[in-house]
């Protein structure tokens, strides 16, 4: 039997706490009678036989579509989107999601004698995927099917001829996707809905989608009004996605949607630890700590990282639906919130968040001082529904090395975005004002886009703003074991140790505040009464 | 006489150089190894004539292979297979496996069903075998082949824990002794040709493996392998390393409706699709699957030299070829 999610109240016999500090973790004292530990739901059971489950779910799909089998006829167009690298965290082992889900679709296209099909990796704006990690994501069998005679492609927001301008919502939205999508007679979206974001019609109006239309809900204004965006009735993010999805449907774009979730088993079996409360620990359980932290201070920064970087998360998958876009996604958010979702009474002073190794935007990669902040306060601060773990004006410690230190294939623009506009300002209002257009346009950032594998120039601008919410919302942000100067850079403070953070903080909450400790990875999302 | 060491041979009675005198002088060492296991040195003949004895029960289908599967026999195997078997399985067949995947989600006792060309069949697939099956995995061997005299039929029993199986029938004693070991939680390797291909082509399945999973109720896994029969075909002795795939398909579950016929035919086209992926891509595979059009494993219905002929044409298409250029032979990745 799965347990829930649990707030433990610190006392003086509470032992240390486990706290992500990059790659690696560090166990730490909270101060007793005034702390608590929010700690994820265990992973739920995995279906027995997801496979089966995948056929059923194609064969009797919700809302008003028909079966999958219905809508292929041979001689239609048939578009396969997937998600890219960004999902699951960590990358989960073989076979992915996404590899069962293609295939499963590919069996019944086959039966139905359709030729002319395209896969389309979703990348909206991220960088383009390599083989071996395409070949991870879809499986060697699709992958020598389709990428040998030029039917596997990456979607390109910046590639005139590959766009269509699909029109315009009643908010003035330019709806702008995937030409070849648009214009197939089907196309058939596979999903990994990690968390309550994913998925619906933010798969295709964002992964399909082209600048000009990204621009319309990648903004401060619509980030500082997604509170948050894990909530979907209180997210201008999904709003945006949504009426843009529905002007999709009405123009005659039919889309049927494949959505899976799965359970947040994160860690192999060597490191069960770091998803166990430190209470329960097993004698294994404490040298398996004690090793890896022994063997992890003898590595270097790189080696860690490649380290961190090879783990494939035991995912498995809980659900898999499929049919009319909002009736799936509907059915997801619940099985995602069913696995994620902690209750927690009230707000406090200050929260810690202990940074793992790995974000959306860092899949074997650098974690950037750029998107240090993005996880820290873009997802990790707002995985709440209700309202944030820590009160208005209150302070957020992270916990994470902070290297000031950028991958520069991937992250081209982020090295520019940190010297040139962070060195002038972290407001993120003036920020969008003052240079978002001149990095979105420029010509070389759009060329490595385009042909290498870099995000797009725009990228680190989207990552600041994720975080603007709370940016608006905190008093300070204080970062614990970060490099000073790129700390600084970023507008924190720095502090050696959880115990000066707290000490820093009391200047803005005042002594003895009241603190929250939230213990993830594994993810789960805050539900604050 | 001029040049000539003392003590040497003159020329007409040196040791043969030439490639053919070589070839003449290995094969008389053959003929005199032939004319020492013939009789009267080797066992003589049973006259048609005369009536044979009663069989020995002890071996053939009676062979008794349980001890094979107690607790030190399955360790001695398990060593065997690591230090023995497998490194040079490896060096000889350098194989890759595929399809694995397709059994990510399923743990439980499988009849696993492959394509037969080679005696290295059996033991690469015990190779590859995910441990969870290959742990608590017999595999039917033909009882008159390999249980006909007591130390063959214990090198097989220890080596491969091979139970003896008939091959022309099922007969209750073989298909008894099966059922229990499945029923029992064993998973099971057998080839369903009944034999080693001839030519290189598959030959007509015969029922036995549908049956057993009919009678036990257990997932048949199809599995195809191709390139053994290159570096060992029948009638070879000597192996010639090479390049092996192995591919293997998703679980099939048995007909509810006890339909055994029906199954085999199942299994042998599945068997024939992963056949039909290595030789092109999966999707292309999956649309003739879907269309009926996968081509049969056992070849075309034609003479042999165009049977032949045709084998070498879709060998040449067939998945990674032996490659020449890997180490040791060439040191670049």
């Amino acid at each position: 039997m799965t347990r829930p999610g649990f707030v433990l109240e610190v006392d003086r016999s509470t032992p240390p706490i486990l706290t992500w500090h990059g790659e690696g973790f560090r166990l730490e004292n909270l101060p007793a009678g005034r702390s608590r530990v929010i700690y994820p739901p265990e992973p739920l059971e995995s279906l027995r036989d997801p496979d089966a489950a995948i056929r059923e779910a194609l064969a009797s799909p919700l809302g008003d579509s028909k079966p999958l089998r219905e809508l292929l006829f041979p001689g239609m167009r048939l578009t396969i989107a997937f998600d890219d690298i960004s999902l699951p965290l960590p990358p989960m082992r073989r076979p992915d999601n996404r590899q069962r889900v293609i295939e499963a679709v590919l069996d019944i296209a086959a039966a139905a004698g359709v030729d002319d099909v395209a896969l389309i990796c979703a990348l909206a704006l991220h960088r383009r995927m390599t083989e071996s990690e395409l070949r991870h994501a879809i499986g060697d069998r699709v992958y020598d099917s389709f990428a040998p005679i030029g039917r596997l492609l990456q979607h390109d927001a910046e590639d005139p001829e590959g766009l269509i301008h699909i029109g315009v919502t009643e908010r003035g939205e330019d709806v702008e996707i995937n030409r070849r999508a648009a214009e197939s007679d089907l196309i058939v979206y596979v999903n990994i809905n990690l968390v309550a974001m994913d998925g619906g019609h933010k798969s295709v109006a964002t992964g399909l989608a082209s600048y000009r239309s990204l621009r319309h809900h990648h903004n401060v204004k619509t980030m500082r009004h997604s509170k948050s965006f894990m909530d979907p009735e209180h997210s201008a993010l999904h709003s945006s996605n949504w009426r843009m999805g529905r002007l999709l449907a009405a123009s005659g774009v039919k889309i049927f949607q494949i959505e899976t979730t799965l359970n947040n088993d994160a860690f192999p079996s060597q490191t069960a630890f770091l998803q166990k409360r430190e209470w329960e620990w097993s004698a294994r359980d404490r040298a398996s700590y004690v090793a890896s932290t022994r063997a992890l201070s003898l590595l270097t920064p790189r080696a860690a990282r490649s380290l961190f970087q090879s783990i494939k998360a035991p995912h498995a998958m809980t659900s898999v639906y499929a049919g009319e876009v909002e009736a799936v996604h509907a059915e997801t958010t619940r099985m995602v919130h069913r696995q994620q979702l902690v209750e927690v009474q009230g707000q406090t002073d200050v929260a810690i968040f202990g940074l793992p190794h790995i974000c959306p935007y860092n899949v074997n990669s650098i974690m950037n001082p750029i998107l240090v902040m993005c996880m820290g306060l873009g997802y990790l601060f707002n995985l709440y529904r209700g309202r944030p773990i820590v009160r208005e004006g209150g302070v957020a410690i992270l916990s994470h090395p902070t290297p000031w230190a950028f991958h520069p294939v991937h992250h081209p623009s982020y090295i520019d975005f940190f010297e040139e506009v962070l060195s002038e300002t972290t407001d993120p209002v003036v920020i969008e004002k003052n240079y978002e257009q001149r990095f979105a346009t420029d010509e070389w950032y759009r060329h490595l886009y385009r042909t290498s594998h870099a995000y797009h120039g725009v990228h680190p601008f989207y990552m600041w703003y994720w975080g603007a919410h709370a940016l608006e919302h905190l008093g300070r942000v204080i970062v614990v074991g970060g490099n000073r100067k790129a700390v600084r850079r970023l507008g924190f403070s720095p502090a050696s140790t959880i115990a000066d953070a707290l000490e820093m903080a009391s200047d803005v909450v005042g002594d003895e505040p009241t603190i929250s400790h939230f213990h993830c990875p594994p993810i789960m999302i805050a539900d604050v009464k | 006489m001029s040049g000539q060491l003392p003590g040497a041979h003159s020329p007409d009675k040196r040791l043969p150089v030439t490639a053919r005198s070589w070839a003449q002088a290995r094969s008389g060492v053959r003929r005199r190894i032939r004319t020492a296991s013939t009789f009267p040195l080797g066992s003589p003949p049973w006259p048609g004539t005369v009536e044979l004895p009663p069989a020995d029960k002890t071996l053939g289908v009676h062979y008794d292979s349980e001890w094979a599967r107690s607790p030190f026999a399955r360790r001695a195997r398990t060593a065997l297979q690591a230090t023995v078997a497998n490194p040079l399985l490896r060096a000889l067949t350098s194989p890759s496996v595929r399809g694995l995947d397709r059994l990510a989600h399923f743990d439980e006792p499988a009849i696993f069903v492959a394509n037969h060309s080679s005696h290295l069949d059996a033991p690469l697939i015990l190779s590859v075998i995910p441990p969870r099956w290959r742990d608590e995995l017999f595999v039917a061997g033909a009882a008159d082949y390999f249980f006909d005299t007591h130390p063959k039929a214990v090198l097989s029993a220890l080596a491969l824990n091979a139970v003896p199986m008939e091959r022309q029938r099922v007969s209750r004693t073989s298909a008894g002794r099966a059922t229990q070991l499945l029923d029992d939680g064993w998973s099971m390797l057998i080839f369903p040709e009944g034999g080693r291909s001839p030519d290189g082509w598959g030959q007509p399945h015969r029922p036995g493996a549908a049956w057993l999973a009919v009678r036990s109720s257990v997932p048949v896994v199809p599995l195809y392998l191709e390139g053994t029969a290159r570096i060992l075909p029948k009638g070879s002795r000597r192996p010639k390393p090479g390049h092996v795939t192995v591919n293997f398909g998703a679980p099939i579950l048995p007909p509810s409706d006890g339909d055994s016929r029906t199954f085999a035919r199942t299994i042998e086209d599945a068997i024939a699709a992963l056949a039909d992926e290595l030789a092109g891509d999966w999707y292309a595979a999956r649309r003739r699957a879907a269309a009926g059009t996968t081509p049969p494993l056992s070849g075309p219905d034609a003479t042999a030299w165009r049977r032949s002929w045709a084998l070498g044409a879709a060998r040449t298409g067939a998945g990674p070829k032996a490659d020449s250029s890997r180490w040791p032979w060439n040191h670049r990745p």
